[in-house]
C-alpha cells in the first residue's frame, strides 16, 4: 500500500524506503507489533512451568489417566442420552431463535421506502446486545432463574442465536430482490392498499424464506458445537457431564465423553459438508 | 403469488379473502408441534418454571440489583485491567496460533508440491499432507473451552491456559482455512516459478502469497475478533480476564457489577467488530 510517487526524471532504481511516515501499512504494522509485544509482556505467561520437564511429565500423567476410556454399557448409554440431550438443546434453541429472530427482524428492517421504521435502530441495538453476549454467558445468567439443567442451555442458545439470526433476517428482508423497474410483489400489494401484515405474509416472507432457512440450518450446525460445551457452566448435555466427571477426576469417564463430543462434531461436519455439496450440485 | 392474480372485484368490494393454502398450513403446523414435543421433553423445557413464585422472586431481585451500576474507581480500575487482559489473551493466542498454522498450512498446501507439477503427487508427500490436514482438523474440532479445561489442570489457573487453548484451536482453524485459501486461487504464477527451478518457499513468497495476502489477512483479523469473544468465555473456566470477573460477580449475586461488566463486554465486542470491519475494508 505504498503511495506511488512519480519523479520527473527517474534517477536510480532504489528500493523503496523501509519506513515512510506517509505509509499507512507501515504504521499499521508498527501498531500490530506493539499490540502483540504488549500482550505477551503484560500477561505474565507462565512459560517456565509449561515448558519445563515437570510440566511435560504432569501433562503425560494427565493424558495417561484418560486410558482406558470407560466403555461399560451402563455409562455409554448415559453418554448417548446426554448426546441426545445436547442435540435436542441445539435443535430447540435454534427453532426458538428462528421464531424470535423473525419477530425481531420485522421491526428491525425498512420494508419499503415509505416505511418510517421508527423501531429500526432500537431493535437493532437489542439484536446487537443479544448477539454480543456469548451463549455461555447467557447460560450462566439464566442458571439463576432457570436452575441447573438443559433448559437454561436451550434458552441461552435461543437468546444468542436470535440476535445473530435477527440481524441476518433483517438484512435479507431489506435486500429483497425486486423485479424489473424496482418494484417487487410487495410494492404491488402495497399499491393495492393491502395492509403491512398481509404484505409481509404473502409477499416478503415467501420471497426470503429459502434464504432464512439456509441461515437457520447453518446456525444449527454452529449451535450443536456450542451446545456440547455449554454444559460446562451447568447447563445440561455432554458439557455438564464433562465438567462433572472432570471435577471428580474420573478421567476414564471424561475420555469417553470427550470422544463422544468429538464424534458428534465430526458427524455434524461431515453431514453439513455432504449436504452443502448436494445442494450446490 | 403476486397481487395481480387476485380478482380485482373481490379486493374492491372488500369481500372476504380466503387463504387457498389454509389446510396445508395447518397440517404442517400441527406436524411441527408433534415433532417438537420429544425435543421439549429431552431438554426438560418447562418455561412456566420461570414463573413460579420462588424463581420469579430470585430473578426479579437479581435484575433489580443491576441498577445502580457499580462504577467506583477501584472497580473500574480492575475492569480496565481485565479488559486489557482479555484483549491481550486473544492477541497472544492468535499470534501463537499463527506460529502453529503457518508452517502447517505450508506443509498441507497441494499447490506447493513439486511432484504434483508433473502428474500425480508422490506417495509419501501425499500421506504427509493428508496427515497434517487431519491434525489440523482434530485441533480445530476440540472446542477451546475443552482445551482450556485440560490446560487449567496442567498449568494451573491463569491466562497461560487460556492463551494455549486459543492457540491450539485457532491454530487448527487458521491452518485449515489458509490451506484452503491458498489452493482456491490461480496457481499459474506459482507453478511457473517452480517449473523454472525456484524453491518452494520462494514460489510461495513471490507468487502464492502476494495473490492471496488480502484474503489471508482479512480472515486472520476476523478470527482475532472471534478470539476476543472466546477469551471472555474462557474466563469462566478460570483463565482470567473479564469472564472470570463476570463469573465471580454472578456467583456473589452482585447485580451492579454484573451489569457493568456486561456493558463493558458488549462495548468491547462492538469495538472489535468495528475495528475488524474497518481493517478488512482497508485490506480489500
Amino acid at each position: 500500500m505504498m503511495p506511488t510517487r512519480d519523479a520527473a526524471n527517474l534517477p536510480y532504481k532504489l528500493p523503496p524506503p523501509l519506513f515512510d511516515a506517509r505509509c499507512r501499512a507501515c504504521w499499521f504494522t508498527l501498531a500490530l507489533l506493539v499490540l502483540v509485544i504488549a500482550s505477551f509482556v503484560s500477561l505474565d505467561l507462565d512459560w517456565t512451568s509449561f515448558a519445563s520437564l515437570e510440566a511435560g511429565r504432569s501433562m503425560y500423567r494427565f493424558m495417561a489417566e484418560f486410558f482406558p476410556p470407560d466403555i461399560s454399557p451402563k455409562f455409554v448409554s448415559k453418554v448417548v442420552s446426554a448426546a441426545w440431550e445436547t442435540l435436542a438443546m441445539s435443535a430447540l434453541g435454534t427453532i426458538m431463535a428462528a421464531v424470535l429472530g423473525l419477530a425481531l427482524a420485522v421491526p428491525a428492517s425498512r420494508m419499503s421506502k415509505q416505511d418510517a421504521a421508527w423501531l429500526r435502530s432500537p431493535t437493532r441495538w437489542l439484536l446487537n446486545a443479544l448477539r454480543a453476549i456469548p451463549e455461555l454467558v447467557w447460560a450462566a445468567l439464566l442458571l439463576i432463574s432457570a436452575g441447573l439443567g438443559p433448559m437454561a442451555g436451550t434458552l441461552a442458545l435461543a437468546l444468542h442465536t436470535s440476535g445473530v439470526l435477527g440481524r441476518l433476517f433483517a438484512e435479507a428482508m431489506e435486500n429483497i430482490p425486486t423485479g424489473p423497474g424496482d418494484a417487487g410483489p410487495g410494492d404491488a400489494l402495497r399499491t393495492q392498499g393491502v395492509g403491512p401484515l398481509r404484505v409481509f405474509a404473502y409477499a416478503t416472507l415467501p420471497q426470503v424464506l429459502p434464504q432464512l432457512m439456509s441461515y437457520t440450518l447453518y446456525r444449527w450446525e454452529n449451535n450443536i458445537r456450542a451446545a456440547a460445551v455449554l454444559g460446562v457452566v451447568g447447563a445440561g448435555g455432554l458439557g455438564q457431564m464433562l465438567s462433572f466427571n472432570m471435577g471428580l477426576f474420573l478421567m476414564n469417564k471424561t475420555a469417553t465423553i470427550l470422544g463422544a463430543m468429538l464424534l458428534m462434531v465430526a458427524c455434524v461436519d461431515v453431514l453439513s459438508f455432504a449436504l452443502r455439496r448436494w445442494l450446490n450440485r | 403469488m403476486s397481487a395481480t392474480q387476485l380478482p380485482q372485484a373481490q379486493l374492491a368490494s372488500g369481500g372476504k379473502l380466503r387463504d387457498p393454502d389454509f389446510s396445508s398450513r395447518v397440517f404442517w403446523l400441527v406436524l411441527a408441534i408433534l415433532l417438537l414435543w420429544p425435543l421439549g421433553v429431552a431438554t426438560e423445557f418447562r418455561p412456566w418454571v420461570l414463573w413460579e413464585p420462588d424463581n420469579r422472586k430470585v430473578t426479579l431481585d437479581f435484575l433489580a440489583s443491576f441498577w445502580p451500576l457499580v462504577y467506583d474507581a477501584e472497580f473500574m480500575h480492575m475492569v480496565a485491567r481485565e479488559t486489557w487482559r482479555t484483549v491481550a489473551m486473544a492477541t497472544a493466542g492468535v499470534t501463537l496460533a499463527l506460529v502453529l498454522a503457518v508452517p502447517m498450512c505450508l506443509m498441507a498446501t497441494r499447490v506447493l508440491s513439486l511432484s504434483a507439477l508433473s502428474g500425480r503427487m508422490n506417495r509419501w508427500p501425499a500421506v504427509m499432507r493428508w496427515f497434517v490436514r487431519a491434525t489440523l482438523i482434530v485441533l480445530r474440532s476440540i472446542p477451546e473451552l475443552v482445551w482450556a479445561l485440560v490446560f487449567v489442570r496442567v498449568v494451573g489457573l491463569g491466562p497461560t491456559a487460556g492463551v494455549l487453548a486459543i492457540a491450539l484451536t485457532y491454530g487448527g482453524m487458521l491452518g485449515k482455512v489458509y490451506a484452503e485459501i491458498l489452493e482456491s486461487g490461480e496457481s499459474h504464477a506459482t507453478h511457473t516459478l517452480m517449473r523454472n527451478g525456484s524453491g518452494r518457499l520462494q514460489a510461495f513468497v513471490y507468487a502464492l502469497l502476494p495473490s492471496h495476502a488480502a484474503e489471508l489477512a482479512s480472515y486472520t483479523v476476523y478470527r482475532w475478533e472471534c478470539a476476543i469473544r472466546s477469551s471472555v468465555v474462557l474466563g469462566f473456566v478460570g483463565a482470567g480476564g473479564l469472564g472470570q470477573q463476570l463469573d465471580n460477580s454472578m456467583k456473589m449475586f452482585n447485580g451492579g457489577e454484573v451489569a457493568t461488566l456486561l456493558l463493558v463486554f458488549i462495548a468491547l465486542v462492538a469495538l472489535a467488530d468495528h475495528v475488524s470491519a474497518w481493517l478488512r475494508r482497508a485490506l480489500s
